[in-house]
């Protein structure tokens, strides 16, 4: 089975029409309960609920108290490399823009790993984009392990790979795996893939489950709101991060909320998540999926992040480049997109101490 | 209060406490004073050597004992390699093995949890295993060296107090070893319940920790150990009383 067959049970069941129709009471009774549905999830991000926002942060704050204490994990991304074969729509690292590309040596990567460790970041994601031939596995393999002696967990964002070459990347100490699907709408989602492995839908949704498979301990999912329906997308990630929270129970599973930035695809959105959407779908997050990472990203403003703190945010990225080559400064490349939150780590980790919360740098041993 | 030995060592408080979830790691110290807690435990995952305002260990008092957990562990191998890093960096003998394959319940494996407890008690570790209270996998734990059982009193984080009630019932009378109740104690009165009941120590965190004074919750429960362990003691007294008195109520059937 996979997640596909659950999108396929809701074929006919029109989202739109059903968050439309939810009463008050549907609201009330879903903040009422201890253990929600997939409706209950609608009915806390429908305009009715608006009304309820305070009592259901409250109930959020709550909950993510309960499961992770008054802390925010800290993390940052570290790109190696934005060559890539493919052709997203709404992406700066598109083959077709001229932008100005970079691939670091491992030269470069260690020190770039080594500016990175001095703001006393310990938990590293690096990026690349899809270049197979350029960024090959065994290029994110001899990355994993340079990055091993400067940082305690490394995660990835880059294409998907074989559950073979997961699991590898994982006896080798890779501690998470990020994928979005971007889109579960199938339509659009061929519309804003044009062109290499990208395009198939199919295998891209499976990813966490062939991560999953292969050991890896982390896995963060999400869609990249303003590429479709923001109402379905988030309906069908709060079933996906369900789906393979029930099925994977050993598997840390987090979520996202990216919102569509300025880049330099110069895409338009189809639809904008404005910040009350945006909280809403976080707070319905904790409530239907209670015991979930939620990730917040320098997407966001700084403004912004500093009043999620306490309302069901888990982790939090800091003083983050995103550009190849950023931490060092030698010869940047283009960012993916535009960070918002430009403070460095020690101002990020002060602003989370103010809002009476513990910033952690280090929840992992690398015994490996 | 009686004190509590484990593993040759004297307790003189039967609260355990545990250093995550703060929202200020400087609130551990206070809260270990006013709680009296003798022993804290620590997850090796989150003990940052590399600075020293992160470090965990700068913020403990020297005369509080470390109880280092194995969280992270899925594998008795990954916890015993974890426990002796423990031991490498300094933070003594003990050990709590946390062996945990359900992200969701954080529910611990008692059969890995055995395996790695025989090994490490053999290394000269004191072993306390977190565990599913099952009186099989208790007495396995009795065997395999640990120096006392942990079994849980409902999930981790979920405050929901001694909802094992009856199975623990059945190990604090079937084992040899003391019981501590770990997880699951979200208020002072599931603490005292837990130690009229005869368990030898509670182990406190989220219930702390998360609190809005976190200090005076580390008093409120300091008293409620103390209270529900005199009333474990009263009780003992009171059933010995009735096995001694002196005109037994069945003494008629043996009367010539
Ligand atoms: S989204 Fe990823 S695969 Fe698509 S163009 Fe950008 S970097 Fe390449």
């Amino acid at each position: 089975m996979s997640f596909y067959d659950v999108i396929k049970k809701y074929e006919d069941f029109n989202i739109k029409e059903y968050l439309e129709n939810v009463s008050y009471e549907d609201v009330e009774k879903t903040i009422n309960k201890e253990n929600l549905n997939e409706f209950d999830f609608l009915n806390l991000i429908s305009n009715t609920s608006l009304e309820y926002i305070e009592i259901i942060a409250r109930k959020s704050q709550k909950l993510t108290k309960r499961y992770f204490g008054n802390t925010i994990s800290l993390y940052a991304p570290l790109y190696i490399s934005n060559y890539c074969t493919n052709k997203c729509t709404y992406c700066g690292f598109n083959k077709e823009n001229k932008i100005k590309r970079k691939h670091l040596s491992y030269e470069e990567i260690e020190k770039e790993a080594k500016e990175l460790a001095k703001t006393g970041i310990k938990h590293v994601l690096f990026l690349t984009g899809e270049a197979k031939e350029l960024v090959s596995f065994e290029y994110i393999k001899n990355t994993l392990i340079i990055l091993k002696k400067y940082f305690k967990s490394i995660s990835i964002e880059i294409y998907p790979l074989k559950e073979n070459e997961y699991r590898k990347l994982k006896n080798l100490g890779l501690d998470g795996v990020t994928i979005y699907q971007e889109t579960y709408d199938l339509e659009t989602y061929k519309k804003v893939h044009l062109e290499g492995q990208k395009k198939d839908y199919f295998y891209r949704l499976d990813t966490p489950e062939r991560v999953a498979r292969a050991g890896v301990r982390q896995i963060g999912i999400g869609a990249l709101y303003g590429l479709s329906d923001i109402y379905k997308d988030a309906f069908f990630s709060a079933l996906h991060a369900k789906y393979l929270m029930d099925k994977y129970i050993d598997c840390e599973i987090s979520i996202s909320l990216p919102r569509m930035k300025y880049s330099e695809s110069k895409f338009k959105p189809y639809q904008k998540l404005d910040n009350k959407k945006f909280i809403q779908i976080m707070l319905a997050f904790r409530l239907y999926l209670k015991y979930i990472g939620i990730n917040i990203s320098t997407r966001e403003s700084a403004e912004f992040r500093n009043n999620l703190i306490g309302l069901g945010a888990t982790k939090y990225s800091a003083g983050s480049k995103t550009d190849v080559g950023g931490y060092t400064k030698e010869n940047k490349s283009t960012p993916q997109f535009e960070t918002d939150d430009k403070r460095d780590v020690n101002e990020i980790c002060n602003a989370i101490k103010n809002r009476g919360y513990q910033p952690v740098f280090k929840d992992w041993e690398l015994i490996i | 209060m009686d004190k509590l030995i484990l593993g040759e060592k004297e307790f003189n408080s039967r609260l355990f406490t545990g250093t995550g979830k703060f929202s200020d790691k400087s609130l551990i110290k206070p809260m270990l004073e006013m709680s009296k807690s003798e022993m804290i435990t620590l997850a090796l995952r989150r003990v940052d050597f590399d600075m020293p305002q992160e470090n965990i260990l700068n913020y403990i008092p020297k005369n509080v004992t470390l109880l280092p957990n194995t969280s992270g562990a899925k594998t008795a191998e990954e916890a015993v390699k974890i426990a002796r890093i423990a031991r490498t960096v300094g933070c003594g003998n003990f050990i709590k093995i946390e062996i945990i394959n359900d992200m969701k319940y954080l529910f611990p494996d008692n059969e890995e949890t055995i395996k790695a407890t025989k090994i490490l008690a053999k290394e000269g570790f004191i072993v306390l295993p977190y565990m599913m209270p099952d009186l099989i996998a208790a007495k396995r734990l009795e065997d395999a060296g640990a120096a006392a059982i942990m079994p849980l009193g409902s999930p981790i984080g979920s405050n929901k107090g001694l909802q094992t009630k009856y199975m623990i019932e059945i190990l604090i009378e079937n084992c040899k070893l003391p019981i501590i109740i770990d997880a699951g104690i979200g208020r002072p009165s599931h603490a005292a319940k837990a130690m009229e009941m005869g368990a030898a120590a509670v182990l406190v965190n989220s219930a702390i920790a998360c609190s809005e004074n976190p200090i005076k919750m580390g008093k409120a429960f300091s008293l409620a150990v103390q209270a529900g362990r005199e009333a474990y003691l009263a009780k003992l007294a009171e059933e010995k009383k009735y096995a001694e008195a002196s005109s037994p109520l069945t003494g008629f059937l043996f009367e010539e």
